[in-house]
């Protein structure tokens, strides 16, 4: 970790990354102004001192509902990529433990149909069957994360699977399964955690956009997403509505991202070599 | 290669049919009966029995399937529950909008990654590199819906630079392009920064391999090196993202249409869900998977083309 911390582009994503997720947190407990609060006397108010980020059409505080909006676009992505990981790490451990077989066959073609419907589509199809709302979202984004984490599992997983100490591991008697968790799962870690933080950020910008389609989180689910929305017939006189929750999502996904970058630098040796 | 090709064409009939299934019982188990939907409360039973069995709702699970899919493949998408006219003719008119919408972005995506991702590459560590590696890492975080939320917004109605949305038919190309030029351009943005970094590292992949350095030796600089020699080898990975994205692009291009008001399958999908219509959400979804696992096909074969090693993978 302290390693991690000596590259700017760790350091630089997050701090980025942190700032929204603190802000997130605090707003639980504490707010500038109340995000129900209408106050119509003070709508469309351009950023000032007392408003950081100005007002929307109804006068409530801009900084206020961004810092509440954090709350579920980090909601959704945490959820969405837990999903992902659950689910597709242990099928991407299974398909390679058996490699070649029937079982491995079936996981990775089903993986395939996965990757043939893109994130929008499955999620047009679940509002469709289910209603919109902010868990549709989660699961229609966490669905797509299955075979993403079930692939990179599966490939990491082949090539150990051919080292020594994992051959040690059979002579001694263990069984597949006890391989996989025991001696597997912990050498692709890494390339998890870089995955994981790729996908988060993925995982915010396809809540953000469901959102702002009306397929994701509903009134009165603050969201970055609807907020974008919601700005939308005003922008041209008040473009400070939708400028600020466009660029809460931008830092955000743009801090995830270097530090996915970085670390992924940090954990792939032939990267590292190839830098000195 | 033709044992490569039937195989591939194997597995592109399997995801065919699976999707078909998935995306079949998926509106199969929403909860309603269409028939009563069509007619309203105020039908008698009768009339909801005889437009049940017009439907051929009265059938089992499977017989359905069958009449959908086989429907389908003869260009018989059904009957729009809501306007009552053959959903391939609604979606007739559309797909000559979002189709050519996606791969007019694939088309500026590929023109503006490749030359900046070649650059980056031979200018590797310079200010150049930078510039591009900074770019591209702001272009993949800019949510494209935003971005062409604001351009609306702000370049065509504020200060009326280009239309603000609109599409008014092939008739006359020039204006036809001319309106999709921006929405396909706001599409291509994202995916053109994916690119261009992906080219970027595939390029400096190659840079540790033999025949780099055999080229290098003969007196080829290393621009030179890398557009004649390491480009052909770059374009495995290159490709395969090409072929995501065209999915990409599809999908996404449902959101900006919104934006831009252009009338094509995204506008409609939408309607149709509000409207619960779903035989059009059912076709339309089917036909974008169907776009997309053809797209897979191809980029397969292409695979195998530029890389003659792949033809004896499995």
């Amino acid at each position: 970790m302290k390693k991690a911390f000596k590259m700017p582009g760790f350091a630089i994503g997050f701090t980025m990354a942190t700032v929204f997720v603190l802000a997130a947190f605090l707003s639980f407990f504490w707010t500038p102004y109340a995000v129900d609060g209408v106050d119509i006397a003070n709508k469309l108010l351009a950023p000032s001192g007392t408003n950081w980020f100005g007002t929307d059409h109804l006068g409530r505080d801009i900084f206020s509902m961004v810092m509440v909006g954090a709350r579920t676009s980090i909601a959704v992505a945490i959820v969405a990529v837990g999903i992902g990981v659950l689910l597709g790490v242990p099928l991407g451990l299974a398909a390679a433990a058996r490699q070649g077989s029937l079982l491995d066959e079936v996981i990775m073609r089903g993986n395939d149909l996965i990757f043939a419907f893109p994130a929008l589509l499955i999620a047009i199809l679940i509002t469709a069957v289910f209603g919109a709302s902010a868990v549709n979202a989660i699961i229609a984004i966490g669905i797509f994360n299955i075979p993403v984490f079930a692939r990179i599992s599966r490939g990491a997983a082949l090539s150990l699977w051919t080292r020594d100490f994992v051959l040690a591991a059979r002579v001694a008697g263990k069984g597949r399964v006890r391989i996989s968790f025991e001696h597997i799962l912990p050498n692709i870690t890494n390339l998890l955690i870089v995955q994981g933080t790729i996908q988060f950020s993925l995982g915010i910008l396809a809540e953000a956009a469901l959102s702002y389609i009306g397929l994701g989180a509903q009134i009165p689910t603050p969201s970055w997403g609807r907020m974008l929305a919601d700005s939308q017939t005003m922008v041209s006189f008040a473009p400070h509505l939708a400028i600020f929750p466009g660029m809460a999502i931008i830092f955000t996904v743009l801090g995830l991202n270097l530090m996915g970058d970085a670390l992924r630098d940090l954990f792939d040796p032939k990267q590292r070599r190839d830098r000195q | 290669m033709l044992r490569f090709i039937l195989k591939r064409l194997l597995s592109l009939g399997l995801s065919l049919i699976a999707a078909s299934v998935v995306i079949f019982f998926a509106i199969e188990i929403i909860p309603g009966d269409p028939a009563r939907l069509m007619l309203g409360i105020n039908a008698t039973q009768d009339a909801v029995d005889a437009l049940r069995s017009q439907m051929g709702l009265d059938q089992g699970l499977l017989p359905r399937y069958w009449l959908w899919v086989s429907g389908l493949v003869q260009g018989d998408f059904g009957i729009s529950y809501t306007y009552r006219v053959p959903v391939a003719e609604m979606v007739q008119g559309r797909v000559w909008v979002s189709l050519p919408l996606a791969l007019y972005a694939l088309g500026l995506s590929t023109l503006i990654a490749f030359p900046i991702g070649i650059l980056a590459a031979s200018r590797r560590g310079t200010w150049a590199d930078w510039l591009v590696m900074g770019g591209t890492q702001l272009g993949i975080a800019i949510p494209n819906f935003w971005f062409a939320m604001l351009a609306v917004s702000l370049l065509a109605i504020k200060y009326r630079l280009f239309s603000a949305g609109g599409f008014p038919g092939w008739e006359d190309p020039f204006l036809a392009i001319k309106a999709l030029t921006m929405p396909a351009f706001v599409l291509a943005l994202p995916q053109a920064s994916i690119l261009a970094r992906v080219m970027r590292s595939a390029l400096l992949d190659t840079l540790s391999e033999d025949f780099m350095r055999t080229a290098r030796a003969k007196g080829r600089t290393v621009r030179g090196a890398l557009v004649h020699h390491a480009l052909r080898n770059a374009m495995i990975p290159v490709l395969t993202i090409l072929g995501l994205q065209f999915s990409f692009l599809l999908a996404g291009a449902i959101i900006i249409e919104k934006i831009f008001f252009l009338p094509g399958l995204g506008s409609m999908i939408f309607t149709a869900i509000t409207q619960r219509d779903l035989i059009v959400v059912e076709s339309v979804v089917m036909l974008l998977v169907f776009a997309v696992i053809i797209v897979t096909f191809i980029v397969d074969i292409t695979y195998a083309l530029v890389d003659p090693r792949l033809r004896r993978r499995p």
